[in-house]
């Protein structure tokens, strides 16, 4: 709770109660937040949605403007992918991790045309494991990103995407 | 006799001669033997797969490919065909313009008979797929007919099938040379090749099953339509045994026919009998 | 008209495990459709999982995530009987949600 998503100190004040509320409305218009709840304001201040994360082509700035922070690998963290996805539409992915104190998951995937697809907020007492499904461009690395301790570690995959064929 | 009427008679025996030789080829249908047929057909796929039940045989390239069937696995949990199947059941069920529904055109309601698909029908003397009965009950009700293409039509089927899952597939042959020629037919079609690519369905699904073609694996013809209609993550969407039938043609560049053309009721026929005894799997998912 | 959320929430005394398939188009934005006319992103943003009146997961999604989107995770706690509330808002500010009994 103590670490801001996007580094951006001065909706660390905002959290604080009083007059801020205006602006921090302002400040959620400017980041494109559809429905904004003003307890929002006074939980956690990494429950917006990260729109500009989302908005990056490459998983480095990706990470940066999810976490502010680089991520290291650590075979803590399993990711769970094919070796050949059966189509590029939907590759079931999954992830789970012995960390401790696990915040946040995220998938990445390299080559896609902005490489932040998914990223889940984990409260205390939810298990550190998710699994879904996701669309790959083409071959490409899958990057599993977990927020541990404040701290950020990975697990990177290549998954292969084919094309063309005749249908089974 | 003189010689005037011994040519006639003679020519006469002649013919009659020469029918004799031509009639034992023309009566060739008599020898085909679908009971036969359908266990060879079995035994290729059971020889060829040891290691597989029969029973695995309606999951297609799953159960060709490992990397594939954990995908599918995972998929299975909640699989994409769900909301295609609640609709069917809504559209099973809801009453057409004159208040009846599907479920006054099929026995039992439309419940747990899919696997009596398609049929001989002996009044009209022609196979009758499950599609074609959805759309001539709609018909005969008023109705415009659904696309046989489309998810209207996959809907109903998945939830017509959705309850016979379990069930093994029971086309029946009656003795009536006509279900025979149709069954001949269907089997022919199988085997004749077609298109610019020169592929009948043999070459990739009696041939190369488990192999690929370009980046896809290729199911078994063994129980190919059991798990019909499915929802391919190439369509993200589902799709019925007609959309199957003619989109394969147009990818080996031959010439799709009409989604209920004779011949495709007929090769619907043909696999689905050589499948009996295999569960019905539908509404199936693929890659 | 019937909900887009689809829940299966199952109890094991311990922990619920909670399965999610939503029917949504998630369009990326890149994709053309047949006319060459890019079909516009249309996409869940955010799919909020509650029990007992807090979160107990919150997915943030992008365009990348699959149609009909499916996810699965668990949280400690949770009773056959007790309700969990699904929600979620997609990039046009739409919004649907569901309340599923743990089985």
């Amino acid at each position: 709770m103590s670490i801001t998503h996007n580094g951006f100190s001065a909706q660390r004040r905002l959290v604080l109660k009083g007059a801020g509320t205006v602006a921090l409305i302002g400040l959620g218009a400017g980041l494109g937040v559809i429905a904004f709840d003003p307890r929002q304001a006074f939980a956690a201040a990494n429950d917006k949605y990260p729109e500009e994360a989302f908005k990056q082509k490459n998983e480095a700035d990706a990470i940066k403007a999810l976490y502010g922070k680089t991520a290291e690998p650590s075979d803590k963290v399993k990711m769970d992918a094919p070796e050949i996805a059966e189509n590029g539409a939907v590759v079931p992915i999954s992830v789970t991790t012995t960390l401790e104190d696990v915040t946040s998951i995220s998938f990445l995937v390299s080559e896609n045309p902005n490489a932040l697809v998914a990223s889940y907020k984990i409260p205390a007492g939810t298990v550190p494991s998710v699994a879904n499904r996701i669309k790959m461009a083409k071959t490409s690395n899958v990057i599993v990103v977990v927020e541990a301790g404040g701290k950020l570690y990975s697990a990177t995959k290549e998954v292969k995407v084919t094309v063309g064929g005749c249908g089974g | 006799m003189n010689a005037r009427s011994a040519i006639p008679l003679a020519s006469a025996a002649l013919a009659l001669l020469a029918l004799a030789f031509v009639v034992p080829a023309a009566t060739a249908a008599d020898t085909v033997d679908p009971v036969a047929d359908a266990k060879a057909f079995q035994k290729f796929f059971t020889d060829k797969f040891p290691k597989l039940k029969p029973e695995d045989f309606v999951n297609g390239p799953y159960s060709m490919n490992e990397d594939l069937h954990r995908q599918w696995e995972e998929k299975e949990q909640f699989p994409p065909y769900e909301f295609s199947l609640e609709a069917g059941k809504e559209m099973f069920t809801k009453p057409f313009k004159n208040g009846k529904s599907f479920e006054d055109c099929f026995p039992n309601k439309g419940i747990g008979i899919r696997q009596n698909y398609p049929y001989f029908d002996e009044k009209e003397g022609k196979v009758v797929t499950l599609e074609l009965a959805l759309n001539r009950c709609r018909e005969a009700s008023g109705e415009a007919p659904l696309s046989y293409v489309r998810d209207d039509m996959a809907a109903l089927t998945a939830y017509m099938a959705f309850t016979s899952r379990g069930k093994p597939m029971d086309i029946k042959l009656p003795n009536d040379p006509r279900a025979l020629e149709a069954y001949q037919q269907g089997k022919e079609y199988f085997y004749t090749r077609r298109g610019q690519l020169n592929f009948s369905c043999a070459t990739c699904h009696v041939q190369s099953p488990g192999e690929r073609i370009r980046a896809e694996v290729l199911a078994p013809a063994l129980g190919i339509l059991n798990a019909m209609p499915i929802y391919r993550s190439e369509w993200s969407g589902m799709g019925t045994t007609s959309r199957r039938f003619t989109t394969c043609n147009s990818q080996i560049r031959g010439v799709p026919l009409d989604p209920q053309a004779d011949e495709y009721r007929d090769l619907e026929y043909y696999l689905s009998y050589v499948s009996n005894g295999l569960p019905i799997s539908g509404p199936g998912a693929r890659p | 008209m019937a909900s887009t959320i689809r829940v299966r929430a199952t109890s094991n005394g311990d922990t619920t495990e909670v399965q999610a398939l939503i029917q949504h188009p998630m369009d990326s934005g890149f994709v053309k459709d047949a006319k060459g006319d890019i079909i516009p992103a249309h996409f869940i943003q955010e799919l909020t999982f509650e029990y007992d009146g807090k979160a107990v997961f919150v997915a943030d999604w992008g365009g990348g995530v699959s149609k009909d989107p499916y996810v699965k995770f668990a949280f400690k706690g949770g009773k056959k009987g007790d309700d969990l509330k699904v929600s979620w808002v997609d990039n046009k500010g739409a919004t649907d949600t569901t309340t599923a009994k743990i089985q």
